[in-house]
């Protein structure tokens, strides 16, 4: 598959209709391997990492998962390309600041993401929509069984598969959901959840991951332990959790609505103003207005409106995505302009938000006058 | 006295740090020693700052700090990335290995998935060598020296092979 396609191709996650999609984006399950006797990539030569690749790549493309794959050695591809893949979160930011000696082969549906050479040999990737983490980790065990036949993985008894860094070893397994939590953010809980998550060891993230913002109202919960604790286990306790911080933020959302209709219904009415009529948008103004606009989705206010819609282009006013539209580089103000112009365009068939959604009980507090 | 690393301020920071045997003195200045990051004496790697800037006075030399046999990391580099250079590095740089994956994780034994060429591998000397550190441990504690050399020789033959 070309590169081309890849990235005008919806990704499968995107198409289809999760557990609890309104709330859960995506789930995935990203598994580190090494291969035993080869140094790990941090610290391997050059031309050791170019060889272990060549012996690699050719291996995972001929998986039955991996048919028709995208797959390329990250050398040949420019640094606006290799950002698109974050965007869409196929690679990692590390891997993307690797050139030659690392290549990344990613399937037909975008479901499953390999990175050769990244921190460790691989680092493998399954992604699901909504909550769904059970199917993501079956996908890859399957690719990481087929995968064991055909390389000698470093593995230890007592300290499971060997990774370059510590904090992976064992089972290698990072699980992680993203989750849209605007009703806590704007009831100001979302701290209160972000503490009590983080006490029982796991952790949240910002939309990319380790040490980003957390824009457009999107956290990522993920577990930090990958050592002394099965797979299913830790799938089970994560997804748990997810389903408490979901209950959470039903409850906002429907407290927001019953205390405050007033200042939900601006929230949306404002971010579907400006989205459908401002000419500059900068990335988080964008990202935050069109987390409110996903809300109103989901509270009923845009009747016959998906929030696939919003996903899709919560990654299309990315930069490198809108510089590959515009087949050229383009500075912050041109990107912010053209940003503008894209969710104008794309929001067009955008029905105005019903106010009569969030009608409910009058305000408990007695009018001041 | 004049600061190890610019040499032209008065040295206000005295370290002394023993480490594997060997102790080191550095003197620094107020302005170096902030930017070495001479917070926290205890995590502050005085052997990595002597060989970056080598102007330390070694005090007592014992042998050279190990590096890993098979990819050559050294294990100063280690402890400044966080990252091991190869799988082998687990053997090698087993001391203090545990108590440094007790804070990370839940545990320090993988109870999860084993791949299939695993199950039927060879010995694992890991696994070995800790039992038998444990059975000599026990063996010193119970006064029985004879046994406790027995083990302590069987532990170094192990520990060589696995190193060759």
């Amino acid at each position: 598959m070309k590169f081309a396609t890849l990235l005008r191709k919806a990704p499968e996650w995107m198409i289809h209709d999760g557990p609890h999609r309104d709330i859960v984006l995506t789930s995935r399950i990203r598994l580190a391997r090494n291969l035993d006797g080869s140094t790990f990539p941090g610290y391997a030569r050059k031309d050791d990492r170019v060889a272990l690749m060549t012996a690699l790549q050719p291996k995972i493309e001929s998986l039955p998962e991996m048919k028709d794959s995208f797959s390329e050695d990250l050398g040949n591809l420019d640094a606006i390309r290799k950002q698109a893949l974050v965007e869409k979160h196929l690679i990692s930011r590390e891997h993307a600041a690797k050139a030659g000696g690392s290549a990344a082969v990613i399937n037909r549906e975008q479901s499953l993401s390999i990175m050769i050479n990244e921190e460790d040999h691989l680092r493998m990737q399954s992604i699901r929509s909504g909550l769904d983490l059970r199917a993501a980790f079956a996908a890859l065990d399957r690719v990481d069984t087929e995968l064991d036949g055909l390389v000698n993985y470093a593995f230890d008894q007592r300290y499971g598969y060997l990774t370059a860094c510590p904090t992976n070893l064992g089972t290698g397994m990072r699980a992680s959901a993203m989750l849209h939590l605007p009703g806590l953010v704007l009831s100001d809980q979302v701290n209160q959840v972000i503490t009590a998550v983080n006490k029982i060891g796991l952790a949240v993230r910002g939309l990319y991951g380790e040490g980003t913002e957390a824009l457009a109202n999107l956290f990522q919960i993920s577990n930090q332990h990958t050592l002394g604790e099965r797979e299913g286990d830790i799938i089970a306790r994560l997804e748990k959790v997810i389903e408490q911080v979901i209950g959470h933020e039903q409850n906002a959302r429907k407290k927001l609505l019953e205390d405050a209709p007033h200042k939900v219904l601006d929230h949306v009415g404002r971010a579907y103003a400006t989205l459908c009529f401002a000419h500059i948008l900068e990335s988080k103004e964008a990202l935050t207005h069109l987390s409110m606009l996903r809300m109103g989705c989901d509270l009923g206010m845009f009747p016959g409106m998906e929030a696939k819609l919003i996903d899709t282009l919560l990654v299309e006013i990315q930069p490198a995505h809108l510089q590959i539209g515009a087949q050229r580089k383009l500075n912050a103000e041109e990107r912010d302009i053209l940003r503008a112009e894209v969710l104008r365009r794309r929001l067009a068939g955008f029905p105005e938000p019903k106010t009569d959604v969030a009608a409910g009980p009058p305000p408990e507090d007695p009018p001041l006058i | 006295m004049f600061c190890d690393v610019c040499k032209q301020k008065k040295a206000s920071v005295f370290l002394t740090q023993i480490n594997k045997g060997e102790m080191h003195k550095v003197n620094l200045c107020e302005g170096c020693s902030k930017e070495k990051g001479v917070t926290d004496p205890l995590g502050f790697g005085l052997a990595e700052a002597l060989q970056t800037f080598s102007h330390g006075e070694k005090i007592a030399s014992q042998p050279q700090e190990r590096a890993c046999p098979a990819c050559g990391m050294p294990q100063a580099t280690f402890r400044k990335s966080g990252r091991f250079g190869c799988p082998r590095c687990y053997v090698t740089f087993a001391d203090g290995l545990d108590s440094l994956l007790k804070a990370m994780h839940k545990d320090t034994r993988h109870i999860g998935k084993v791949p299939a060429t695993a199950v039927a591998a060879a010995p694992d000397y890991t696994v070995k060598l800790e039992e038998l550190r444990k059975a000599q441990e026990q063996a010193v504690a119970d006064e029985k020296f004879e046994e406790a050399a027995r083990l302590r020789d069987e532990i170094r033959q192990i520990s060589e092979k696995v190193n060759e």
